[in-house]
Parts: C-alpha cells; structure tokens; sequence
C-alpha cells in the first residue's frame, strides 16, 4: 500500500454463530479509488484482510438483488453505492438488511421471504386453457404500463429493512410480495386474483401496512412497492362489499 | 436410503461443533426497541401519526362549544371568552402550524393510495398530485376563512 492511497475505515457489525453471543462491529481500514462501490470494499477485506468475513453478491451490477446490506443504517445494494460518497467521514457503517435474522455477518436468512413468495403465486395463471398454437399473448402499451413497474423487481429485500410493520410482525406479507401480488393481478394475461386475493386480506395481509411508505423511498428499481399495497388494500375493500351485494367473484 | 436408491449419497452433514447440540445455526434476531428513532423518515411518520391527536383534541374543543352553546347564552358567551385568551390564541398558531403539517405529509401519501391518474395518456408526476392536492386544500381554507370572516365582521 503506497502512502498517498486514499483509506476509507469499513466498520461491519460482524457475527459468527460458533463464536460469538451477538454481532459486534469490526473496524477495517481499506485502501479506495473514487470508482470503488461498498460492494468491491467488502471484497477488498475477505481478499486481503479477513477472508472470514461473509457476505452476499453476484452481479454487481444492480440486477440479482443479493448484496442488499445497510449501509450508515440505510437499506442499499451493495453494488450501487460508492465508498467516495463516505469518504468526507472518513467511515462508513456496513449492517446486515434489518428486520430478517442474521445468518452470519452480512448474510440474513430470506426464508420467510421466499415462504411470502411463493403465497402469492408469482407466476400467470391464464383465464382458460390456452393451446400452444393459439400464438403469443397481446398486449397494448396500456396494458403493459398498468404492471411494467411491479415487473422490475428484483427480491432484494431493501423493501424489507425499510418497513418497520415487518420487523414489528414478521408474518407481514410485505411489501416486494404485495407489489408482485399487484403486478400479477393487473396483467391483462392472468385470471388468478381471485386467488391471491385471499392473501391480501388477510391478518398478515396488506392492512399490516400503515403507509410509512419509506419502502418506495428505498427501492433501488423505481417499483414503488407503496403504492402496489395500498391499491391492494383498495382492491380487497372493493371485493369485501362486493361480497355483501353478491357480486363477489373473489372468494 | 436403500441400496437401489438411485439417487446420490446427501452430503454429510456438518459435524456438530462443541457446545451446539446439531445445527450450528444460531440466527441473531436484532431488537426493535427504539426503532423509529432510528432513521428521520421514522421520526417524520411517527410525528404525522402524532398529529392526529392534536385533530382529535380540537374536535374535542369545538364539540365543548356547542355543549355550551346548548346551555344557553351565559355558557356560550363563557366560551368564546375562553377562546379569546392569549393562552388560546398560542395554542391555535399551534394547532396551526400542526394541522398544516399533517396536511401536507398525508397529501404525500396520497399519490400511492390511488392508481395512476392519466392526463392525455401520461402519467401525472406524484410530486404534482401531491402539490395539486396541498392547493386545493389551502384554496378550500382561504375561501371558508373568508366567507366566515365575511358573514362574523
Ligand atoms: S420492491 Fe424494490 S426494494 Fe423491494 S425487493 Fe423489489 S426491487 Fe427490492
Ligand atoms: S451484486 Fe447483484 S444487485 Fe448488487
């Protein structure tokens, strides 16, 4: 390390089960240019200092959604932000995502995520057996706008670590599943929101959210997961009535 | 798994390690105490979920006026007295300055509680229904003010 290199001090709240009662943070002092992310950081230490420390990351170009982490408190991949914007501190402080248990270091356990996933069969359920050869699907530009949005989700979980409903009750179906609930239902292509619906009004379903709306704030792919649960809510209020004059499709 | 399984032998399973009787998993499950004061959109929230009671407490004094305007003249004319305090013109800047607050941070909500408005086939900025709305609601306080200002002069 030559001495004009610029540091940059990586403080890490670290656990490692074996060992340790509970996380701890570990400070490691990292050598950086200004195209450096936290990501390449991180990488730095398991290369040349710590090769025990652990953390997720594949693409890192903002795509698979694995390197998600706090970063000074604040839900953020990895991949997409930049030692340089810490650098006037000196420091920067790199946590696991809030509000999922700690596998080890950076490492959370998604579990009850993919378990929410799945809850809301993120896949199109066609109205009617549709036979190969009746060709491709059409769309007009409309129809594709109203989910477009909730389609570039990438399950990186900041949505998550932004809300505090889900670190309050963990059962919530939060905010990544309810916007993809929403992307399936508003596809002109699927006839399975009466199935899903079930999900929505449910206890852990989306009137768990009370709009602190910071989940739309963190999201790195512009989905706006906010705005997803709360049409949700109004879907669900709209079936409920329904329900009463008889019109109920939705059961 | 008997001996015509076709499938492959399952890795071993990680020696257990001393003290942790089988799975060495321990998942940390850190603390929510605290939390909103964690992140200033946090404080922000929990300060417009907090205005509500001061919109309930001002319900509370309208609904002692028109008790009092059921008892006749004397315990009508005794509250609006009451209004007339210096205390009560400090605590109505106050209720002011609160109830702008919480108009504007829930017009901030309101774009994501409502599908998409179009306009000529574009989506209108959230940032302009949330102004549009803020509008509205100060053009709706000045025309009532004036009116009441009007018909009491
Ligand atoms: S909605 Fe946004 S923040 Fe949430 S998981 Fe999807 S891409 Fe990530
Ligand atoms: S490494 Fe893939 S999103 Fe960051």
């Amino acid at each position: 390390m030559s001495t004009n290199e610029k540091t940059i001090e990586i403080e890490v709240l670290r656990y490692r089960p074996e060992q340790d009662a509970a996380p701890f943070p570990q400070t490691y002092v990292v050598p950086y240019s200004d195209d450096m992310s936290v990501l390449q950081g991180l990488q730095y230490i398991k290369d040349q200092l710590d090769g025990t420390l652990s953390f997720r990351w594949s693409c890192r170009q903002a795509i698979c959604g694995s390197c998600g982490v706090m970063i000074d408190g604040i839900p953020k991949l990895s991949c997409k932000s930049f030692l340089r914007d810490y650098a006037g501190k000196g420091r920067v402080r790199v946590e696991a995502l809030a509000n999922f248990p700690i596998e080890r270091d950076l490492v959370i356990v998604m579990d009850s995520f993919v378990e929410k996933l799945e809850s809301i069969k993120p896949y199109i359920i066609p109205k009617e057996p549709r036979p190969l050869s009746a060709g491709e699907y059409l769309q007009t530009p409309a129809q594709l706008d109203a989910y477009a949005q909730y389609s570039s989700c990438i399950n990186c979980l900041l949505c998550y670590a932004a809300c505090p409903q889900v670190g309050l009750s963990p059962d919530f179906v939060g905010p990544a599943a309810l916007a993809l609930l929403f992307r399936y239902n508003s596809d002109s292509r699927d006839g399975g929101a009466a199935q899903r619906m079930p999900v929505v009004g449910a206890e852990s379903g989306a009137f768990h959210c009370t709009a602190v709306g910071y989940c739309s704030e963190v999201c790195p792919k512009g989905v706006d997961p906010a705005s997803a649960v709360n049409q949700a809510k109004g879907a669900s209020v709209r079936e409920y009535f329904m329900g009463f004059l008889g019109k109920g499709g939705g059961k | 798994m008997s001996a015509s399984d076709p499938r492959p032998a399952a890795p071993r399973a990680a020696p257990a390690l001393p003290g942790v009787a089988g799975n060495p998993r321990r998942p940390y499950v850190r603390p929510m105490a605290g939390w909103w004061l964690r992140n200033p959109y946090f404080v922000r929230y929990m300060a417009r979920e907090g205005t509500a009671v001061f919109v309930a407490a001002y319900a509370l004094i309208l609904l002692v006026g028109l008790v009092r305007l059921a008892q006749g003249e004397a315990a009508w004319n005794g509250w609006l007295e009451a209004l007339r305090s210096p205390l009560s013109t400090i605590l109505h800047l106050v209720f002011l300055a609160v109830f702008v607050f919480h108009t504007v941070t829930w017009f901030e909500v309101l774009p994501k509680t409502m599908p998409p408005l179009l306009v000529g086939g574009k989506r209108v900025a959230q940032s302009a229904i949330t102004a549009g709305a803020i509008a509205v609601a100060a053009a709706a306080s000045l025309a009532l003010f004036g009116i009441v200002w009007g018909l009491t002069r």
